[in-house]
């Protein structure tokens, strides 16, 4: 799972950077996303990972409440990133937060990440996504005044593209997470970037916003790593949850457009890993 | 189209000043790897009045930690592709004044302060596009030699040998020109 993370990108992410091409002008623009896809095919070839910055390894887990472990899941999951770091190989990112000592396994403090929700029934499903430092240094959180609306949390993310312009490696997707809180917001903005771009938002409303969202960023001529062009995202995808009455919490993360993320089931008694 | 160039350090003033934001060039020859812990010891060793164990004077510096992996024959290098220059703003002006370096390849340019200061020092910046780590790790012929490894294989200097290393985009020249400043 991680190993195809690493080192392919989902189909959906793939479809986007050829559509851009098509639509680009600019000469230097078109050279970039080129260069993605050349980039692309020699990584799929090579069983390479695609960037040098392999990130850091979020795990978002749905698990069922009547599902049985019998064995130690966080291990499990620390494990295989431990076991990717030395096989694919993937960087030895994690370093200790203040003495920057890297403890060259990935595993370190409170990583990998793991999200835990719990379901119903007996299921099992993992996904995860691999975040480079690049992008996720743009993230943002603005407590915004409650009736601010729509308009306030339009403004605050075009205003965090284009101070990031280059930087989280254009094309990026923007995830968007709106209420719940300060930390769930946060948490929202990233879990929206599982969502596949070719699948719409089952909220008409917020599929609305992301539309009107995506072509303004696009109208920046940031362009793909910010040397200019029509492509300065991918998509943007919003999620949202309740909030408190006098709160409108909105955080923004970036992903790069080496969008990098896979996901696996359990089907029967076997963790099946899907091609995303 | 853009001229097609291809650049082989040492690289000379007068060949610096020919090339203009746009132009889209190659590299070939020797370049050195370097980022925030090596800029900050480069520093130090430069500021206290040392010299660094490299010659960068007219050289090429690649804002890039490498993904490496173990071979019986020796580190080798999977994935390397530019990583942001603007965390190393800070220390870009007096790093390329006190070294010499002639031009930079990263991603996403630099300050506008400091781009003033590079192109006054006669220092290029050229675009390498950011995540195609396999691209440019193709273009690595080889390791010459690995300075400073207890800043480990990230942050330590790794002096490479490539061939047409590229596409990079003369992003920012010595004339004033930025393609990031554009808006």
């Amino acid at each position: 799972m991680l190993s195809r993370a690493a080192t392919t990108l989902p189909k959906d992410v793939v479809q986007a950077l050829k559509l851009c091409k098509t639509k680009e002008t600019n000469k230097i623009a078109r050279l970039q996303l080129d260069t993605m896809l050349r980039n692309l095919e020699l990584a799929k070839k090579l069983r390479a990972p695609i960037c040098q910055d392999t990130g850091i390894v979020i795990f978002f887990v749905k698990l069922g409440s009547e599902l049985e472990l019998t064995f130690d899941f966080s291990r499990a999951l620390a494990d295989a990133v431990r076991e990717a770091t030395q096989k694919i190989p993937l960087r030895a990112n994690i370093v200790d937060p203040l003495s920057r000592a890297n403890t060259g396994t990935n595993v370190g403090e409170g990583q990998p990440i793991v999200h835990l929700e719990l379901v119903r029934g007996k299921g099992l499903q993992i996904d995860l996504i691999i975040k480079g430092a690049g992008a996720e240094n743009w993230s943002r959180l603005f407590m915004l005044k409650p009736t601010a609306g729509e308009e306030a949390i339009k403004r605050a993310v075009l205003l965090t593209v284009e101070e990031a312009a280059g930087q989280p490696c254009p094309p990026t997707i923007v995830g968007v997470g709106i209420g719940g809180s300060a930390e769930v917001a946060c948490l929202l903005s990233k879990k929206a970037l599982l969502r596949p771009l070719d699948l719409k938002n089952p909220d008409k409303k917020l599929a609305r916003i992301e539309l009107k969202l995506k072509n303004a960023a696009n109208e920046l001529d940031i362009g793909p790593m910010g040397l200019g062009g029509r492509t300065t995202v991918l998509g943007v995808q919003i999620a949202k949850a309740a909030c408190h009455t006098a709160s409108l919490p909105l955080a923004i993360n970036f992903q790069c457009w080496a969008a990098r993320r896979a996901s696996a089931r359990l089907v029967g008694d076997k963790l099946k890993v899907e091609a995303p | 189209m853009a001229k097609l160039v291809e650049l082989r350090p040492p690289l000379s003033d007068q060949k610096i000043r020919l090339l203009r934001a746009g132009d889209i060039v190659s590299l070939s020859g020797t370049i050195v790897t370097a980022r925030d812990k090596a800029y900050a010891r480069a520093l130090d060793l430069l500021r206290s009045g040392k010299k660094l164990s490299i010659d960068l004077r007219n050289g090429v510096v690649y804002h890039c930690g490498p993904l490496v992996k173990k071979t019986p024959r020796g580190p080798k290098i999977v994935s390397a592709g530019p990583t942001t220059s603007t965390r190393l703003d800070d220390m870009q002006t007096d790093f390329v004044r006190l070294t010499g370096v002639k031009a930079l390849i990263g991603k996403s340019g630099v300050r506008e302060d400091v781009a003033s200061e590079l192109a006054r020092s006669g220092c290029i910046y050229l675009a390498f596009t950011g995540g195609a780590g396999v691209l440019a790790s193709r273009s690595i012929e080889r390791v010459k030699k690995i300075l400073w490894r207890d800043l480990g294989p990230i942050e330590g200097l790794w002096i490479l040998d490539v061939k047409k290393f590229g596409p990079l985009v003369v992003a920012i020249d010595v004339h004033g020109n930025n393609l990031y400043m554009r808006r």
